[in-house]
């Protein structure tokens, strides 16, 4: 009875661990690595050349309303940590004045309980999480993303 | 305390009497030529980046975070060293600068910012210096190399172009007013304009 249990632990690991090692394998193909990476594995490939940033200033449509709207021009060395956020020095709501540029929408002065503070919520304060400045690169993958507006047409046009 | 000075000043009187005119004078000038030479000479050493990086508080902070900016590294290598913005490059200015400088020396020797933390700690203060010493002369540091009369507006984004033509133009604004933290991290910025 006993070596009969053994027998079946040791062929059960035996399973698992070929099954690991197979599904890894299935998983990732190398083929598909090297696409991506563009060069075999224990190479360090040349990087791409750094692409420019679009420094137009001129605002771009957002792609569904909730979207944070992307920044339109160069953010080199601007710094925003606990001491200072460079971005407000021209995007809050006290420097648009002087600053022309649009205001941080009132919900980014809102804390979660929807209170409304004096200064910029600290849950908001770090831009670069949801704002970032565009390349102008051509995209990796092809993006299916359909707008609203197409979508609400298309159903328009089958009814 | 008279008498002496009386003394010193019969002896200065006095024509020599072991010299000769041309000595004294050919002498004098070229004694005079050594001095000034040996002066302006220690003076640059000391307008050196090497100099003003020598010491490790300037060195492990300030050079570190100009390194990764615009200042430091570019497309065209012309870059910025220390004595460039820090160091006004007119003489009698200059002179007035080191003088002020020799606080610093006072500074090192007692540790004022030897340690990162003391450094932070002190941060603001020492940012607010350099602030009013470019808000005073209308950011000559700056205007050294960066000319206002040949700016290109049409070569500068919209917004650079906006600010500089109106601001900056009519001289209401200096370059420091907008270009804090150009080249190093900034302090806590709580209650400074534009922040």
């Amino acid at each position: 009875m006993k070596s009969l249990k053994l027998v079946t632990l040791a062929t059960l690991v035996t399973l698992s661990v070929g099954a690991t090692f197979s599904s890894l394998a299935a998983s990732v193909p190398e083929e598909k690595l090297a696409t991506l990476r563009q060069a075999p594995l224990n190479t360090n490939p040349t990087p791409p050349v750094m692409q420019k940033v679009r420094n137009t200033d001129v605002k771009q449509v957002r792609n569904y309303p909730m979207q944070p709207p992307v920044i339109p021009h160069k953010i080199d060395g601007y710094q925003i940590d606990l001491k200072v956020n460079k971005c407000m020095s021209c995007h809050a709501r006290k420097r648009v004045g002087d600053s022309q540029a649009p205001m941080v929408s009132v919900t980014h002065y809102m804390d979660r309980e929807n209170n409304f503070l004096a200064d910029l919520s600290p849950r908001r304060y770090f831009c670069t999480q949801c704002h970032v400045p565009q390349l102008d690169a051509k995209t990796m993958v092809d993006n299916e993303f359909i707008d609203i507006d197409h979508l609400i047409k298309a159903e328009a046009v089958k009814h | 305390m008279l008498d002496k000075l009386k003394k010193i000043w019969q002896v200065l009187r006095k024509p020599s009497v072991h010299f000769s005119l041309g000595f004294l004078t050919l002498g004098g000038f070229v004694a005079g030529v050594i001095f000034w030479g040996g002066f302006n000479t220690a003076l640059e050493a000391t307008n050196q980046e090497a100099f003003c990086i020598g010491c490790h508080e300037m060195e492990n902070n300030v050079y570190q975070e100009l390194k990764s900016t615009i200042h430091f590294t570019n497309r065209s290598g012309v870059r910025a060293t220390c004595p460039d913005c820090h160091v006004p490059h007119n003489w009698t200015d200059k002179i007035a600068r080191k003088m002020q400088a020799s606080k610093e020396v006072w500074g090192k020797i007692f540790g004022t910012i030897n340690t990162r933390d003391k450094f932070e700690a002190k941060r603001r203060e020492l940012a607010e210096h350099e602030w009013e010493r470019l808000k005073a002369n209308d950011s000559l540091e700056c205007r050294n190399c960066h000319n206002f009369d040949y700016m290109d507006f049409t070569r500068q984004s919209t917004r650079a172009a906006n600010m500089h033509s109106t601001s900056l133009a009519s001289g209401e604004k200096t370059c420091i007013d907008c270009h804090k933290g150009i080249a190093h991290h900034l302090p806590d910025m709580k209650g400074v304009e534009g922040f």
